[in-house]
């Protein structure tokens, strides 16, 4: 199976060897590849219990955890990276949560869909409803998904936050990547490296 | 034509290992050699790569799964985790299942000769310890040609066992599977210990612990001590759903005969224990439980103690397990985390509480399941 396009893209930032810390890891398709392909160690943090026996079917460690009763058992600067693929919108305390990996890891990689992309903002123009994607297909009252959010409203928060975008790239629905103008109307998914400002 | 169900080990016979080495104990004692029992389930590979050690928690034995005669009404104690297409599967490993020294199911314990006296052990059997016990094993597992065990499994107790072999014996573990235990026991555990030793040495019937000797058994002690231990194997929910608070009759009887279902129950597994546990074995049992505290070799350092460990691991709590919480388990896998070790948690939405770890809940068997059946397919 091919990895999905922010996981593809992600892992050719991490540096080999280094040890990962995936928040909401899923199936532990990343860790595995990781594992694989660039001696990468690491755990991943999962709820669901679908999810944790999938890991394990595949040998990447995972530990049964709710981040939103939080992470704060992880050590400062125990992990090169922190990691979080497209969960940023489920956690109850997003802020919190960003804190804490820049805490963890020396970097945090976060990958989030990005609401303001010109198909959402078009449905909500037109239909006057909640926009549904192939990504976010709920509906708004029993979505997980609580804390959308657009490209540039992360951006504003990482700023407001003192941290350091390192690196940004956005994908397309055709999951092509790269510069591209506008990304907060072009992008699908934003992919961030980031870093806590050093005072 | 078999009389057992297809994913049953069926008839088993225990088998003795008569070890004459003698193991120095951590008391300072020596047993200058000792007996020990245990049965085999599945077969050991020609590499004998796949052997897998269950260790027993504080009333278990040898006996873990199948039966001894067709006419046995209950299977060993751990039947929902061994045998084929179960989590510990047969049909790929070797599963050892003994009795610890001290304990009264057959291998050298308070109710066997003392070589020096020539009378039982009694009192005078030396309290051994997990690390003893861990000792103990390595000496069945060179017996049975195992330089490795693929994996050391354990719940409860049995679980503090797997995890001092990760740090007493390295290179000899490759898995080690922890349910529902703790890096040592907490205040209240010990709290708890007591009592029930107390019950059992202020019995009448106990006599310094000589009771054999006099011809007796401290069975009310013995009784009381069961009954206070099955109180902390069951959550307080599972309590108030497996047994509520209807009086027997409707209406209260005004007098001390059980008419609430938990006193029946609790009567029943009490007096049950009396007939297959002895009080000495239970005593010290207990202590050993009382005295693990692998850290304490590393000035109290968990994460030192750990990074002994090559082994990697498979950590299991119970949601409602209040005896060794899931907070416990979390200890352990902290320290692993912290150790750099290979680690694996997962916490079962369960209802029992302790107990749960010898039922078959369904998130429970898949997640042993997927680990072992991905540890088996390790070819090292």
């Amino acid at each position: 199976m091919s990895l999905r396009a922010d996981l593809a893209i992600i892992s050719e930032w991490i540096a080999p060897g280094s040890r990962l810390l995936d928040l909401g890891c899923g199936d532990g398709a990343l860790l595995a590849h990781l594992q694989k392909q660039r001696q990468v160690s690491g755990y991943g943090l999962e709820l669901n219990i679908d999810n944790v026996v999938a890991c394990i079917e595949r040998g990447v460690n995972v530990l049964q955890t709710d981040i939103d009763a939080g992470i704060g058992d992880f050590a400062d600067g125990s992990f090169d990276y922190v990691v979080m693929t497209q969960a940023i919108q489920v956690v109850q305390h997003p802020e919190a949560v960003l804190r804490d990996m820049l805490r963890i890891g020396c970097q945090g990689i976060v990958t989030l869909p990005n609401f303001g992309h010109w198909s959402t903002r078009l449905q909500l123009l037109l239909k006057g409803r909640m926009p549904k994607t192939a990504n976010l297909p709920a509906e708004w009252h029993n979505t997980e998904n609580i804390h959308l959010c657009t490209l540039n409203d992360f951006e504003k928060l990482c700023t407001d936050m003192g941290i350091s975008i390192l690196k940004r790239t956005v994908t397309d629905s055709r999951h092509r990547q790269g510069r591209r103008l506008l990304p907060n109307i072009t992008g699908e998914i934003g992919i961030y490296l980031l870093e806590r400002k050093r005072c | 034509m078999s009389t057992f169900a297809a994913d049953s080990v069926g008839l088993v016979e225990p088998q003795i290992a008569e070890i004459s080495q003698p193991l120095n104990l951590e008391c300072g004692r020596e047993l200058t050699a000792y007996r020990l029992v245990y049965e085999t389930y599945g077969q050991l590979n020609a590499q004998a790569n796949n052997a897998v050690l269950v260790c027993h928690a504080l009333s278990g034995d040898h006996h873990a799964a199948g039966f001894h005669s067709k006419d046995e009404r209950k299977p060993g104690w751990w039947d929902s985790c061994i045998g084929p297409g179960k989590p510990m599967d047969t049909n790929r490993f070797f599963v050892v299942s003994l009795n610890n020294i001290g304990g009264c199911g057959g291998s050298t314990g308070p109710n066997s000769i003392n070589p020096d006296t020539g009378k039982v052990w009694g009192p005078e059997f030396p309290l051994v310890t997990v690390r003893d016990w861990v000792r103990s094993q390595a000496a069945l597992a060179d017996r049975l040609g195992v330089e490795r065990w693929k994996a050391v499994v354990g719940g409860s107790l049995g679980g503090m066992q797997a995890l001092q072999w990760t740090i007493d014996y390295p290179a000899r573990v490759a898995h080690a599977v922890v349910i529902a235990a703790a890096p040592r026991l907490s205040t209240q555990n010990i709290a708890f210990n007591e009592v029930a030793r107390q019950a059992i040495r202020t019995d009448p019937e106990f006599h310094d612990g000589w009771y054999v000797a006099h011809n007796s058994i401290p069975a009310r002690g013995l009784m009381l001590a069961r009954m206070l231990g099955h109180i902390t194997y069951l959550s307080d929910d599972a309590m108030a759903e497996k047994f509520g608070r209807d009086l027997a009759d409707g209406r209260p009887r005004f007098n001390y005969d059980p008419e609430f279902q938990v006193e029946s129950y609790l009567r029943h597994q009490g007096q049950s224990f009396i007939d297959r546990f002895d009080a000495n074995s239970y005593l010290l049992m207990t202590k050993a439980l009382d005295y693990f505290d692998p850290a304490r070799e590393f000035r109290g350092d968990l994460v030192s103690a750990l990074k002994q460990a090559q082994a990697r691991f498979l950590v299991l709590a119970f949601q409602r397990d209040w005896r060794f919480s899931p907070q416990r388990s979390r200890e352990i896998v902290n320290g692993l985390i912290a150790a750099g070790r290979d680690v694996s948690y997962a916490c079962i939405d369960s209802t029992l509480g302790h107990d749960d770890f010898l039922v078959p809940t369904a998130s429970y068997v898949r997640t042993f399941s997927a680990y072992m059946r991905q540890i088996a397919r390790e070819t090292v």
